[in-house]
């Protein structure tokens, strides 16, 4: 399924439909802009013809110096089958052989009010956004203190109660049981909750609850980039938990690596609260305290002067 | 892990009262299950999952189902989506 077609461009960005209507539902495949000047000039061996094609004020000025027999078959090999959009920029004139070919090949062409360097970043902008990779996880997302901490665990361990006491706490909701994420710049996670079940947590017993109107509008939050994962698991009396905290676990999610803090559950011990102070100690980390490393550090020193005073 | 893909014949489509016992069954049993309907995956025994997905009668979707007890939950989810029932 394609995640962006033309006809997304049209209604995003403030653009005129010109011509070429039949093909407004074209897929957007690459972020990738492509200038045909030189395609213009009638070469067309590199021609990416699978990109949006951008018209400013150079190409067109050089079309108008194209010997007037030459400028339709060109218009008609830039109306490539695969080519998603042409845009013209500057709100120029659109050469009439264009919108000839454009409409006989289903090209749309659509036309902007900005400048090429200004309509180029800002749908650079938009199709890097929209095509991003995304992925989602069961789980919840939570901002504490700034940061996105996403809390995983199995069904039924108490992801939504331990969101619904860091709520209660002044922390905010982004997203309960599914959150979609998607990866930014090659190394930024940005969760969301899907639309449907946004500002929604479910608790078992108390059925759906809604956050926003039960604790207001600073209870929730839209997007958050997600720097630290929480995982509950049910006590395992066999298995090994971090007691020092100078290891760090990592989860990968798409291609990007988080922190990964990995916390048992057990009567009496206040989940909400250590995911609260986890998430303290991570930026603290940032601000470059490790107090494990610390300690660790210190604790090595007093043990070798001793050993010197003992020799 | 085995994986299927079917048409959802629910009359009314998973709509909150479907997907809760959907996602009850799914509960039972002791495998990781997911569902995926248009590229889109999700945990099959969350609740708030099921019903992002705003599953519609005839729409395809896949399960795809991992543990000890994977064919029994299979068997069961996928005659619970094909079944044409009232809820």
């Amino acid at each position: 399924m394609a995640k962006v077609r033309t006809s997304d461009l049209l209604e995003n960005l403030d653009l005129e439909l010109i011509s070429g209507e039949d093909g407004i539902h074209r897929p957007i495949i690459t972020s990738d802009l492509s200038r045909p000047g030189l395609e213009l000039a009638g070469f067309f061996d590199y021609y990416p013809k699978e990109r949006i094609q951008l018209l400013g004020m150079t190409e067109l000025t050089f079309f108008q110096k194209l010997h007037s027999n030459e400028k339709l078959p060109r218009m008609e090999r830039l109306c490539d089958d695969r080519t998603p959009a042409i845009i013209i920029s500057r709100e120029l004139e659109v050469p009439e052989e264009l919108i000839e070919a454009s409409e006989r090949h289903a090209v749309p062409v659509m036309r902007s009010k900005l400048t090429t360097t200004r309509l180029s970043s800002k749908l650079t902008n938009y199709l890097e956004k929209m095509l991003a990779p995304t992925t989602a996880v069961h789980g919840v997302l939570v901002d504490i203190y700034g940061v996105g901490v996403l809390i995983t665990g199995q069904s039924g361990v108490g992801k939504s109660e331990a969101a619904l006491d860091l709520v209660k706490r002044g922390h905010r909701l982004v997203a309960d049981d599914c959150v979609e994420i998607r990866q930014e710049d090659n190394d930024t996670l940005v969760g969301s909750a899907p639309e449907l079940i946004e500002h929604l947590l479910e608790i078992r017993g108390l059925g759906i609850i809604n956050i926003m109107t039960l604790f207001g509008a600073g209870a929730i939050r839209g997007n958050k980039r997600i720097t630290l994962n929480v995982h509950l698991e049910l006590w395992n009396s066999k298995k090994q938990y971090d007691r020092l905290g100078i290891e760090e676990d990592k989860l990968k999610i798409i291609d990007t690596e988080i922190t990964k803090i990995t916390l048992p559950v057990r009567p009496g011990r206040n989940i909400a609260v250590i995911i609260e102070v986890a998430a303290m100690n991570f930026r603290l980390k940032r601000l470059g305290i490790n107090t494990a490393k610390d300690f660790t550090d210190k604790l090595a020193n007093v043990i070798s002067e001793r050993d010197t005073d003992f020799m | 892990m085995i994986e299927k893909t079917t048409e959802v014949q629910l009359k009314t489509g998973l709509q909150a009262r479907p997907a809760a016992l959907f996602v009850q069954e799914a509960n039972r049993f002791a495998s990781e299950i997911h569902l995926e309907k248009d590229g889109k995956k999700v945990n099959a025994k969350s609740i708030m999952g099921i019903m992002s997905l705003a599953i519609n009668r005839g729409c395809t979707v896949t399960l795809s189902i991992d543990g000890r007890d994977e064919e029994e939950a299979m068997a069961a989810l996928i005659e619970f989506v094909e079944k044409e029932g009232n809820y």
